[in-house]
């Protein structure tokens, strides 16, 4: 038990998936300009995440042990495949959250978040209760680093600012003073 | 004009539409392997093989690949050739291949990659999609090389792995670590806009001065 909540916290905080390492960039940068979208990309990745954990689990379990060269295509194949049942079945399931998710949920299948979990599951060798929490870890923490990010966003938008750093470099300098805070978390466990 | 279309085909991926600063895209890779110049040139060496082979495969079979699976045929192309370049680091440059780490594989998810199959590769022939894609690889390969070096002359000292500045320089070690990307990224971005910004105020200035000239 301890060691599962180990590697929650590292997840979360102390390796953050966005904010240490630069995974899910594409979407932080993204949708982070209001809270509610935010929290709902944040939910729809961690939810993707954690089915993505249990699908590689398997892989590696009964498929990748006869053919290790097919990892890689293998995880990206079943990635893809996964995000768009997770489509269907939410289309057929609940419209009104398909058409809340918009354009976010096909646009996991290129986050890299996504495909870095498998690759470190697969490395770490976490089983399926370590996997699938190493997932719940991750999605928080991409969620944590969307809403601290959309919340200082929503503020900056009617702060004065120079002209020209309008726009993306001004969140790059913002990100970097989260990711600085974050390594604050470092220290936290001994063992990340 | 076929001579002017192939040259803009090349170029335009170098600065006027440069996948990193205007295009943003494949920012993953870009802030998280340029701590030090070396790993910045093995990664864009190996996003600059699996662009420009990607391209030219996909450009060839593009007539017989249906609309309807046509993401997922260049993900598989893509990947496959990620595969292959993984395995080529691995054997070629040991010590490289384990800092990148991940990152490697990671290259299937470039945005930069699958934007320009979708973009572009998809829909040109071979000469062009080549053209394209060596421009993009450069342009690529060109702003990780300004972030390594930036990072490792600060952060370390050292360029290359070279010392620069002898034993009594304080290494500004926050340059290697993670809101040291941020941050290095956010000032090239900012001085991006203030270039752009200085253009545009000349362009406007200058008339200006013309007809003060004129009078």
């Amino acid at each position: 038990m301890g060691k599962l909540a180990l590697i929650f916290l590292s997840a979360a905080v102390i390796n953050n998936f966005t904010l240490t390492l630069f995974l899910g960039l594409c979407a932080f940068m993204g949708v982070s300009n209001k809270l509610e979208t935010a929290l709902r990309m944040g939910a729809a990745n961690t939810f993707v995440l954690t089915l993505t954990a249990v699908a590689v689990w398997a892989l590696n379990r009964f498929v990748l042990p006869s053919a290790p060269y097919l990892q890689l295509i293998s995880f990206i194949v079943v990635i893809a495949s996964l995000v768009q049942i997770v489509e269907m079945v939410i289309k057929k399931v609940s419209p009104a959250l398909f058409r809340a998710l918009g354009i976010y949920l096909p646009l996991i299948t290129t986050n890299c978040a996504i495909l870095a979990l498998a690759i470190f599951q697969t490395n770490r060798g976490y089983g399926l209760a370590e996997g699938v929490t190493f997932a719940l870890g991750a999605g928080a923490g991409l969620t944590i680093a969307l809403l601290l990010m959309a919340s200082i966003r929503v503020s900056t938008e009617t702060a004065e600012i120079p002209a020209i750093s309008r726009g993306l470099g001004l969140i790059l300098i913002i990100s970097g003073s989260l990711s600085l805070a974050f390594m604050g978390f470092a220290g936290l466990l001994s063992t990340g | 004009m076929s001579q002017n279309t192939a040259t803009d085909d090349l170029i335009k991926g170098l600065w006027r539409e440069n996948p990193v600063l205007v295009q943003v895209l494949g920012l993953c890779p870009t802030l998280a392997v340029t701590n030090s110049v070396a790993n910045a040139i093995a990664m864009g060496v190996a996003t600059f093989f699996v662009l420009v082979a990607s391209s030219f495969l996909v450009s060839l079979v593009r007539k017989w690949v249906p609309d309807e699976v046509r993401i997922s045929t260049y993900i598989l192309i893509i990947a496959t050739f990620v595969t292959v370049a993984d395995m080529a680091l691995a054997a070629l440059v040991p010590d490289i291949h384990k800092a990148l780490g991940a990152f490697i594989a990671l290259i299937v998810v470039n945005c930069i990659i699958l934007g320009r199959q979708e973009a572009f590769a998809g829909k040109n022939p071979v000469g062009r999609s080549v053209l394209d894609a060596v421009g993009m690889g450069i342009g690529f390969t060109g702003i990780l090389l300004v972030m390594g070096a930036v990072r490792e002359v600060l952060g370390v000292g050292s360029f290359l792995g070279h010392p620069l500045f002898g034993p009594r320089y304080e290494p500004w070690v926050i340059m290697i670590l993670p809101p040291g990307g941020f941050l290095t990224l956010g000032i090239v971005m900012l001085m991006r806009a203030w270039f752009q910004e200085r253009k545009k105020i000349q362009a406007a200035g200058l008339p200006a001065k013309a007809e003060r000239k004129a009078a």
